[in-house]
């Protein structure tokens, strides 16, 4: 197991190093410079801008300073905010989105697994069929149409919440907007989860040896039929960073997936590979932390 | 005897999934919707125009009051802030979101599939290593690399091939159209891996089978075996998988389109149509509401069928 951990926490490193390089590409190759803009510069500026920025050098050397950059977690200033590191952007940005995303995950989680549980036990009943055509409703309705209507209905018609405010009744909206694919998600895994393992052996074993129900679906039953759900946090991690690029967008929230945005459309390299690097690091970790609880949720797993 | 014995007539893998398919009724209103939508896309933009003179891009002449009219019955939807249709716009946006989401899986389809049927058939280390490689692309963040991709190639920046290419098959110099293609490309090389891995089971459960052996004996070469007999029988799972990725990468297209990076003027999108509608949402919520509902609709009626094409060409995985 521990060995499984070092050899994955390994694995993170050249991976990172692969998206960094990648993004590092893209950026490159494109034609056009972050400098060039509708008026052209005279060639002294010109010059001057390479010198400062390093692109006079050949592109190999280039390569190798970001690379060295990068390990050592120093991405310099961003070219657009020069006053702000790339590193304070993110640290300044993130709890935003952090807090958005981690509230629309536990938020999904709890609708997610009440309703595919309830519907997995009441199979084939109202509250299935309802349910899960509501959770098909729920993984159609793009969040960016979602969250504006949100605002027109419980702060432009009803007055209940406001639309765009950094509080504790200004974050319910992006909240419920960014969770409701999850939920979405979670509630058909869930059921489907549970189904299979409510048919499975060692349920029937469990209910043979005299367990009453409770302790079947509690201890026995749920543990296993998570495991689709577990699996499905790694996307979900992935997804939700997507989904707060839009919801910080619609909500004014000043988050990561905002200032990316910005970073991308401005072509401010340090600033993008920054963010890249933290989040491909953040969502890697993520997945290992995932695969490393299959080992305690299903005890037929094992890690060498 | 004779006259006791009654004919069963056989039915084949397809028929029997068809039938499956229509006792399911959530599946074939997925399925209606889904025609009637095709239909109205295709032909509803010339019916507009024969029937009111107006089109997606038909701008009322000055001397007329130009406003954003809520839906009334010559415009069933209502127009937007330059007085245009939005029904039309609708209409013909859907084109573009279709198109994206059908030629998009089409990429994906392609690229997965070769791969994922290489690496089965092959096996050993080559498909450890091809794998390993699946693996290693999944844990990378796309959407981060196609925000970056698609802004520092969308626009003037276009590479010159997909240009050549667009202009090939559109019609010369339409940047709109050499973004549309360079989406497809995006779309599609984000959306194969699953595809893959999907392919790769299948060919691995099938290619120690007789047929396989047979021709292998009579001296079919190794492309051929991969391409005429193994991937004709996974078939059923890959249609199934690609029905799914149709509405998740037209999700992902709204989503690029309503970054401003996705599908640009003069064409449209649902996705580009709902960012449009959301400058104006507190006081011309149609704007919205129309373009963001029918694709909603779409994406509904699709996911649908997925799910019902799923249990019925795959009944063994249908024990509930």
């Amino acid at each position: 197991m521990l060995s499984f951990i070092i050899r994955r926490l390994l694995l993170i490193i050249p991976m990172a190093l692969l998206v960094i390089t990648l993004t590092w590409v893209l950026v490159r190759i494109a034609p056009g410079n972050f400098y060039t803009g509708e008026k052209k510069l005279p060639a002294a500026i010109e010059e001057n801008i390479k010198k400062k920025y390093g692109l006079d050098k050949p592109w190999y050397q280039q390569y190798g300073i970001m690379l060295w950059n990068t390990v050592r977690g120093d991405f310099g200033n961003s070219l657009k905010y020069e006053r702000e590191t790339v590193n304070e952007l993110i640290w300044r940005s993130f709890p935003y989105s952090a807090i958005i995303g981690l509230l629309a995950y536990i938020l999904a989680l709890a609708i997610g697994l009440t309703a595919g549980i309830i519907a997995s036990l009441k199979q084939n009943s109202g509250f299935d069929y309802g349910s899960m055509s509501l959770a098909m409703l729920g993984l159609s309705v793009p969040n960016f149409v979602l969250g504006p209507i949100l605002v027109l209905i419980f702060s432009l018609w009803l007055y209940w919440l406001p639309p765009a405010r950094w509080s504790l009744s200004g974050i319910i909206l992006p909240v419920i907007t960014l969770s409701a694919i999850y939920a979405a998600y979670i509630a058909r895994l869930t059921r489907a989860g549970m189904l299979e393992v409510l048919r499975s052996d060692y349920i029937r074993t469990a209910r043979a040896k005299g367990l009453d129900e409770k302790t079947v679906l509690l201890r026995h039953a749920v543990r296993g039929g998570l495991i689709p759900v577990v699996s499905f946090t790694g996307p979900a991690l992935a997804g939700l960073l997507a989904g707060t690029v839009v919801v910080e967008k619609v909500f004014a929230i000043p988050g990561l997936g905002n200032i990316f945005i910005q970073a991308v459309l401005n072509r401010d390299e340090p600033l993008i590979l920054g963010i890249v690097a933290f989040l491909s690091i953040l969502i890697m970790v993520f997945n290992l932390l995932v695969d490393i609880s299959y080992g305690f949720l299903d005890p037929r797993i094992r890690y060498e | 005897m004779a006259e006791n014995t009654t004919t069963v007539k056989g039915t084949s893998l397809w028929k029997d999934a068809w039938k499956r398919l229509l006792k399911n009724k959530l599946a074939v209103f997925g399925l209606i919707v889904m025609i009637v939508m095709i239909i109205a896309v295709i032909i509803g933009p010339a019916i507009i125009r024969w029937a009111t003179g107006y089109t997606y891009y038909y701008i009322p002449p000055e001397n007329e009051l130009v406003k954003s009219f809520p839906p009334s019955l010559q415009h069933p939807m209502g127009t937007d802030d330059a007085g245009r249709d939005i029904l039309a716009r609708v209409l013909q946006g859907g084109r573009i979101s279709l198109m994206v989401g059908i030629i998009s899986t089409i990429v994906s389809l392609i690229v997965g599939v070769s791969y994922g049927a290489i690496a089965g058939y092959l096996g050993g280390s080559i498909d450890n290593l091809m794998m390993r490689i699946v693996d290693i692309l999944y844990s990378i963040p796309y959407i981060l690399i196609v925000i970056v991709l698609l802004s520092v190639f969308g626009g003037s920046n276009m590479p010159e091939w997909i240009k050549i290419l667009s202009d090939k098959i559109g019609g010369e110099g339409n940047q709109g159209l050499s973004q549309i293609f360079l989406l497809f490309f995006a779309l599609g090389l984000v959306s194969w891996l699953t595809m893959a891995r999907v392919v790769r089971g299948q060919i691995l459960s099938l290619k120690n089978q007789e047929f396989v052996m047979a021709a292998r004996a009579t001296g079919v070469s190794t492309f051929a075996i991969i391409f005429r007999h193994l991937v004709p029988n996974t078939l059923g799972p890959v249609i199934v998988y690609a029905t799914l990725t149709i509405p998740s990468v037209m999700l992902t297209e709204a989503f690029l389109s309503f970054l401003g990076i996705g599908v640009q003027p003069p064409f449209a999108s649902w996705g580009s149509l709902a960012a449009d509608g959301i400058k104006n949402v507190a006081i011309y919520p149609w704007q919205l509401i129309f373009p963001g509902v029918t694709m909603a609709l779409t994406l509904f009626s699709l996911n649908f069928l997925g799910d019902g094409l799923r249990d019925a060409l795959d009944p063994q995985t249908r024990k509930f």
